[in-house]
């Protein structure tokens, strides 16, 4: 047993949209520090699970925890009080979550995309935002671009920019979910390079990706699910190189 | 000139050679289309004849010119003005809020959002400025007990009466606009906002609205040039706009078509500076929607959703 807290912790998940039932049981922890990959056939409830840890999905059953603590809910003695908006705001806001499809804010500049959280929620001074948003936008290489309109980058330059985004609230997990699948295939790289680039420097990450080499290179846990549940989970090496599972073999065949 | 494209294309063919073409004169007939002359000869006459009867009738069109700036007819124009802009002013109020009312989650505020859209809509304006006017009839004071009490007569005179019909009628049309230009907005967007920590107010105010300018904007140029028109209605509950100054004049003088005319004359001026206007802004807001953003976009969203820097 470690001691360390782990950052996600899902204990029997499950989420249902009415009669569909899209998680049946989710069993996983991510550790900190830890570039944790999902993957799986498209409807397998891998970018629904992800959508669950910040709570933009609401969990069914079981236990979801961040951190610690609970998702979404305060547990007093056997039950569970789901929290007002303005706490799952705040929990929310210690998490990054980046998109398949960017969702930049198109009326707004690059800078403007980066600043308009830590400054409209966090409160804090436009100087020191802006200073730390210019710091991020070089990390991503688009320190040049900080006037420009989302409508004037590319797909990747949008998606290192959205990646900056949510590094401006300093979140202690970052979501990825498919972040290079709606790119042009000479667009992935880029963006991989930055969220490589995150890893070393000891970001958390869930990320949902097809990116296999990704997960092989960076990745230090993989699970494989399908039809909601984790059919096989390890070191992405391991997983990848040596599936056990006849459906993980058949998916990995398809992909690899 | 025709003979540099033929040698162009004789380089780019490599070496093929590339006839030049016959000097033969040929001329292309197209069809003749005898019914379209026809029937533009049918409309013409029609029309034509129109006009004459117009111009031979017993209209004294120095009578409409004399009156056009007549200083009666100008305080109409300005009253027309003022409660149209007023009345557009509060519209929008009510429309924003309605609007915004209907995407909330309490089921209270929603079913009083779809009621005041549906109770406004559905009955005629006319009918809803008479029912304001006439509203001292049911209640004598205006009265919040023990904070205000006055007496409904001295407070429902007919501005107000045209105020309230002609804004709290047109908020119900601009609401479900305001409600099409938030739905059109991308669902991305608001998760997005979500995921950053923020707020459904702040995420209504800074992300959705902004976005929802661009399709709203449009259509409200429309509605303000109707509602310049409706503003005429506020005739029949006696207040001097436009159409009532002309119409006192006539009762004096008889020349009711002359007077009538001097009216829709300063109508039509009115909607056609506006509606180029409104042309003016489209543009404006279509040409911030492609790559390059317009100064004009970004101030008008700034200006209109009180941003600040």
């Amino acid at each position: 047993m470690t001691t360390t807290v782990p950052m996600v912790q899902a204990l029997d998940v499950h989420k249902r949209y009415g009669q569909l039932e899209v998680l049946k049981g989710i069993n996983l922890e991510v550790r900190p520090r830890e570039v944790f990959c999902l993957v799986g056939p498209s409807g397998s409830g891998k970018s629904t699970f992800l959508r669950c840890i910040n709570h933009l999905e609401k969990v069914s059953a079981g236990s979801l925890s961040v951190d610690g603590e609970l998702v979404g809910y305060r547990r007093h003695g056997n039950r569970l009080y789901e929290l007002k908006e303005s706490e799952i705001a705040r929990k929310r806001a210690e998490i990054g979550m980046v998109f398949q499809r960017f969702n930049l804010f198109p009326h707004m500049t690059v800078l403007e995309n980066v600043m308009e959280a830590p400054v409209r929620v966090r409160k804090e001074a436009k100087a020191v935002v802006r200073e730390r948003a210019m710091t991020l936008l070089d990390r991503v290489g688009l320190k040049a671009k900080h006037d420009a309109y989302p409508g004037q980058l590319s797909g990747g330059q949008q998606q290192r920019v959205a990646i900056a985004r949510a590094l401006a609230m300093q979140p202690k997990l970052m979501l990825f979910d498919e972040p290079t699948s709606a790119l042009d295939p000479e667009l992935v790289g880029e963006v991989l390079d930055v969220m490589r680039q995150l890893a070393e420097d000891g970001m958390t990450m869930v990320v949902v990706t097809h990116e296999m080499g990704f997960a092989r290179e960076v990745g230090d846990a993989l699970v494989f699910m399908d039809g909601g549940v984790v059919v096989e989970s390890g070191h992405p090496r391991d997983v990848l190189t040596s599936p056990q599972h006849a459906r993980t073999k058949a998916f990995l065949s398809k992909v690899l | 000139m025709s003979r540099q494209t033929s040698e162009q294309v004789a380089v780019t063919a490599e070496g093929t050679p590339v006839p030049d073409p016959p000097p033969a004169a040929l001329v292309a007939v197209p069809v003749r289309r005898y019914g379209t002359w026809a029937l533009g000869l049918v409309v013409a006459v029609v029309v034509a004849a129109l006009v004459r009867a117009f111009a031979v009738a017993k209209i004294d069109y120095g009578v409409v010119v004399k009156y056009f700036t007549a200083k009666p007819i100008l305080t109409g124009v300005l009253h027309t003005l003022e409660l149209t802009v007023l009345s557009m002013v509060l519209a929008l109020v009510l429309g924003v809020a309605v609007a915004v009312m209907r995407q909330s989650q309490n089921p209270v505020l929603t079913a009083v959002a779809a009621g005041y859209t549906w109770l406004f809509r559905g009955t005629p304006l006319l009918v809803q400025l008479l029912i304001w006017f006439n509203l001292s009839l049911i209640f004598k004071y205006v009265e919040i007990p023990g904070v205000y009490s006055a007496p409904m007569n001295t407070i429902m005179t007919p501005f107000v009466a045209a105020l309230l019909g002609l804004g709290v009628n047109e908020g119900a049309y601009i609401a479900e606009i305001v409600r099409g230009g938030i739905l059109s907005v991308d669902s991305g967007q608001r998760e997005a906002a979500a995921a950053l920590g923020m707020s459904q107010r702040l995420t209504m105010r800074r992300i959705v609205l902004p976005q929802a300018m661009r399709v709203i904007v449009p259509p409200l140029g429309n509605e303000f040039i109707a509602l310049l028109k409706y503003s005429s209605l506020a005739y029949t509950i006696s207040y001097t706009e436009l159409l009532q100054s002309a119409n006192k004049i006539y009762t004096a003088n008889f020349q009711v078509i002359e007077l009538l005319f001097t009216a829709s004359l300063w109508y039509i001026l009115l909607t056609t500076v506006f509606t180029i206007g409104q042309q003016q802004l489209e543009r404006r807001l279509s040409r911030g929607h492609t790559t390059t953003p317009s100064r004009f976009g970004s101030l008008l969203r700034r200006n209109l959703i009180g941003r600040r820097r």
